[in-house]
């Protein structure tokens, strides 16, 4: 339904104006600022797993790891607080803030569209269809895999900082309950890394795909996310 | 009637100076400063002991030889004889018919006012047979036993969380204390053993102030299990500033450094051996060189190896850790994308190649 307005929308404009305004000025700064914590986080995230190798001298001339743990702490609350943002523009935002959200799972029709986005990259199709905001196929993929599993981290990742915040901090009385919930501290600890790298596996996904539908698709992907405006080519 | 506790340390010869010795040193050592040791003596004085059976299901006794170490002799006097221990198969000198019949009678007597106390955990595959207590089931026993106490202490790893025993694939099927009985207060004390000034400590508590003290979510005591192990580790300055032992035998091992590097579970153990220590405080895992192991912790057996920190994780069959998944998986996709990207180029390219303008073809 809304895939197909927004095909209609993007058909019908895209022969006058040429450009849409799809990614309003909250959503690019959003996208940026959490690419980057993301960045942050998984290279932090992964020394604290994995630290690096010993630090010769003194203890008290070495932060190392306090630094390391600093960092991740910082950008997991820039990371939350950003999210908390973000779900706030879905409810105030233009209709394409909601997509990341929302799945039109009842939608038969986007549901087809699903499936042609996936023939089109497994080169079955030869030609792309036009959207506005995100693909159906890339609107599924980002609510599994940056929606519920950015969220995921969140809980977990809270639950972990409440171990060193104590018990009766708010992220104790918050996401305390994660830790039995999911069978102990352990086994949390490891689901986040779990998380980590199946999120940047993601991000791998998420780049490519976006380079190369601006590449081959038939409107702007990379410099819509850093001016807002759709361009079409055709 | 049953004599106080009073009483019966004077009855032992115990001084009141030695007394109050005790009563300070148990405030000290429940952190409950000094204005409390008068209270504690107060109730020693007053307060008829509270009678306990002590039950052993499947378990290796670690827990009850943990207990009578309790740092020093005079403590180790005092506790056995603050409690009423009725029944404790392993202590007692009584056996057979007889010392079954002190269960039933304390069940009688002193009808939700008696304390159990459980080491070890009911198996409950084969109708629980793989545990006889006295020609029966423990299982049965356990249940008939805290029908009418007023309160359950879970003692060690296997009462709170089934230990070894319940280690995949638990063939016997050992449970959990409070996952067989409900409806009363059930404190778990987890460890393997846990600390005897830890048990005590428990005890002491719940005597002086009767009431059960104060639990958190996995219905741990909060003033043992309230921080973990790191966050009173001696050596967490060596974490902090990123100085790791990476070998048993490097500088690092020897000079003291952290062993969070040969997976020591100190960061996800609740537990108070880094500030309470083991045997009177003479030392602790971590204080002799190795790490620690996470006995107090939920399923530490079935968490991966004890000396990672990024341990395997069983799901669905397959047993890897976060980091040999994830490598896969990146590398899978990222081999994924380099080949769809080329073949995109390549499509792109004949595409040009024989339609020249290959966009111009779908306006209709």
């Amino acid at each position: 339904m809304l895939s197909q307005q927004d095909m209609l929308e993007a058909e019908r404009h895209g022969k006058q104006v040429r450009s849409i305004y799809v990614y309003e000025a909250p959503v690019r700064l959003w996208h940026w600022i959490n690419a980057l914590a993301m960045v942050v986080l998984a290279v932090t995230g992964y020394f604290i797993g994995k630290p690096l190798p010993t630090m010769p001298g003194e203890a008290s001339d070495n932060f190392l790891m306090g630094y390391i743990r600093f960092a991740h702490f910082a950008a997991a609350y820039i990371f939350a607080v950003g999210l908390l943002g973000r779900v706030y523009w879905a409810f105030v935002g233009n209709h394409h803030a909601k997509q990341i959200f929302r799945l039109p799972i009842t939608n038969a029709q986007w549901w087809s569209e699903v499936f042609f986005e996936l023939r089109w990259y497994l080169f079955l199709e030869k030609t792309p269809k036009k959207y506005v905001g995100h693909n159906p196929m890339a609107q599924l993929m980002m609510f599994f895999f940056f929606t519920i599993l950015a969220v995921g981290m969140v809980f977990t990742g809270f639950a972990l900082y409440s171990e060193g915040a104590g018990l009766g901090s708010w992220q104790d009385s918050l996401f305390g309950w994660v830790i039995p919930a999911l069978g102990g501290s352990m086994q949390v600890h490891n689901l986040h890394r779990l998380g980590m790298w199946i999120m940047m596996t993601f991000v791998l996904v998420h780049v490519y795909a976006a380079i190369r539908e601006d590449i081959m698709s038939r409107q702007s992907l990379i410099s819509t996310m850093i001016s807002g405006w759709r361009m079409f080519k055709d | 009637m049953t004599e106080t506790f009073y009483e019966v340390l004077r009855r032992q010869g115990i001084t009141r100076r030695s007394f109050l010795k005790f009563c300070s040193l148990t405030a000290t050592s429940l952190g409950l400063g000094s204005a409390a040791a008068p209270r504690i003596a107060h109730a020693l004085e007053n307060k008829p002991r509270t009678p306990v059976i002590w039950l052993h299901g499947l378990e290796c006794t670690c827990c009850s030889e943990s207990f009578i170490r309790s740092a020093h002799p005079l403590t180790k006097d005092v506790v056995l004889s603050m409690l009423s221990l009725d029944y404790d198969d392993t202590l007692m000198a009584a056996a057979g018919h007889q010392a079954e019949a002190i269960i039933e009678e304390v069940k009688k007597k002193y009808k939700g006012n008696y304390i159990v106390a459980v080491e070890g955990n009911p198996p409950l595959n084969e109708d629980g047979m793989f545990c006889i207590h006295g020609g029966r089931p423990f299982v049965e026993v356990l249940k008939e036993t805290c029908a009418d106490a007023k309160a359950i202490i879970s003692w060690g790893a296997c009462a709170s969380y089934g230990c070894v025993q319940a280690a995949k694939p638990n063939p016997t099927r050992a449970t959990p204390v409070h996952k067989v009985i409900s409806g009363k207060p059930i404190i778990n004390v987890p460890g393997c053993p846990p600390i005897a000034e830890v048990m005590t400590g428990v005890v002491t508590y719940m005597l002086t102030f009767d009431r059960i003290p104060e639990l958190d979510r996995q219905g741990r005591p909060k003033m043992f299990y309230g921080q973990r192990i790191h966050d009173k580790c001696y050596r967490r300055g060596h974490f902090d500033a990123g100085q790791f032992a990476e070998a048993w035998d490097d500088e690092g091992s020897r000079k003291g450094y952290c062993l969070y590097k040969m997976g020591c579970k100190g960061p996800t153990t609740y537990n108070a051996c880094s500030s309470m220590r083991w045997n009177g405080g003479v030392s602790w895992p971590v204080q002799s060189g190795h790490g620690c192991i996470g006995c107090s912790e939920e399923g530490f057996w079935d968490k991966g190896s004890f000396y990672d920190r990024v341990t395997d994780i069983k799901a669905f069959g397959v047993e890897a850790n976060a980091d040999t998944i994830g490598k896969a998986a990146a590398g899978t996709v990222g081999a994924a994308i380099a080949a769809h990207a080329a073949v995109s180029a390549l499509a792109r390219a004949r595409n040009s190649n024989s339609h020249g303008q290959p966009e111009k073809q779908e306006e209709n």
